[in-house]
């Protein structure tokens, strides 16, 4: 298991917060909430993907610039299944 | 079923444990206690290098079934094998005890538990196993006050300690889809042999611990369709049928008589021949 803490620039503010998935083999949890400041705390399973992770959450955040806590529990997604997740949170937040 | 209603249905087996508890409760009732947000996870994974799941893998919430007050306690078979921790173990004991203080206290209580999981959690060992005691120990006290009604809907099934308090519940709900036992085929293989239980013989699996077996031998009261609806239809009745006379784990003598009768080779027809006569 790896853990690290990644930084984004994101003001839009989200509505409200939201949790999907299930840490589940090639799944994820998302929690994401309401901040000031985007910061996304990723746990996962799989070591040595830092620039992965922060590759797929740039693309994320480029297209969607929220202010956003998020909190990602993770069991060896691939990149594609995280962003459908993190896209998913996003639209939770809006319900 | 036919294929209109195959295409129709929502199957309850694919849902995750927090839309199981949804789909049993009344449409718009579901409230979460202890939920994600809440951050209660297992203290114990992480350190052992394995990631840990914001509700430990355990959804409890309240609402109502039939507009009755209720708590259904759903357990994510897809995480860690839905099995049980210090953490999930006391959340389900916990909410079993709340409900308990409910029903003692005169108000109206409808219990629910949604089990998938393969019995207590080996990486908490000790912990997992004391939680499950508590689990066994609640289910007990509050069947005295309030039925409890289990439902088991698979792949995953129920076993280990988790099998038992199956055993304990006033009604058991199962889909064909479901297994009940209390070691898996896996254990018994690695245990006694290739010989004794072949563990990649799903036919055979099924045949003697699948839902439809456990029915028909009456280890299990209700074998329902996967449809969420049907589920909850179950559940509601089996809540409305009110308190067993007496319940399967307290019928010692004839689960005893059952097993002076039990043939040299108990294999599932066989089993079904000779116990479905005196189905209880």
């Amino acid at each position: 298991m790896e853990r690290f803490e990644l930084r984004f620039s994101g003001n839009a503010p989200l509505a409200g917060r939201a949790h999907v998935g299930v840490v589940a083999s090639g799944d994820l949890e998302v929690l994401m909430e309401p901040s000031n400041e985007t910061v996304v705390s990723v746990r996962t399973s799989v070591d040595g993907f830092e620039k992965v992770w922060r590759a797929t959450l740039a693309r994320f955040f480029a297209r969607h610039p929220v202010a956003a806590r998020i909190e990602i529990n993770d069991s060896g997604a691939t990149p594609g299944v995280v962003s459908l997740r993190l896209a998913q949170a996003l639209e939770r937040t809006k319900a | 079923m036919s294929v209109p209603a195959l295409m129709s249905r929502t199957s309850f087996v694919e849902l995750n444990a927090r839309e199981r508890a949804r789909a049993l409760l009344d449409d718009g009732s579901f409230r979460e206690l202890l939920g994600p947000f809440d951050r209660i996870e297992s203290p114990w994974l992480a350190r052992q290098n394995i990631v840990p799941q914001a509700d430990d893998g355990v959804v409890v919430a309240r609402g109502t079934i039939g507009g009755v007050a209720a708590v259904a306690i759903a357990i994510e078979g897809a995480f860690q094998g839905g099995s049980t921790g210090e953490v999930s173990g006391a959340k389900i004991a916990g909410a079993l005890e709340l409900a308990a203080k409910d029903a003692k206290a005169g108000k109206p209580i409808r219990p629910v538990l949604v089990f998938e999981t393969g019995g207590v959690r080996l990486q908490e060992a000790n912990l997992g196993l004391a939680a499950m005691a508590d689990v066994h120990a609640a289910v007990v006290a509050l069947r005295r006050h309030a039925p409890v009604v289990g439902v088991i809907a698979g792949m995953i099934g129920c076993f280990g300690g988790m099998g038992i308090t199956a055993g304990l519940v006033s009604r058991l709900i199962v889909t064909r889809q479901a297994r009940l036992g209390l070691n898996g085929p896996e254990v018994i293989e690695q245990n006694a042999g290739v010989e004794e239980l072949d563990s990649r013989d799903r036919p055979l699996i099924w045949s003697l611990t699948g839902g439809e077996q456990r029915h028909a031998v009456g280890l299990a009261d209700d074998l329902v369709a996967d449809d969420a609806d049907a589920l909850a239809d179950a559940v509601r009745a089996a809540f409305e049928r009110g308190q067993p006379a007496e319940h399967q784990s307290e019928r010692i003598a004839f689960w005893r008589g059952r097993l002076e009768r039990l043939p040299a080779t108990p294999e599932g027809p066989a089993l079904r021949k000779l116990w479905m006569g005196d189905r209880p």
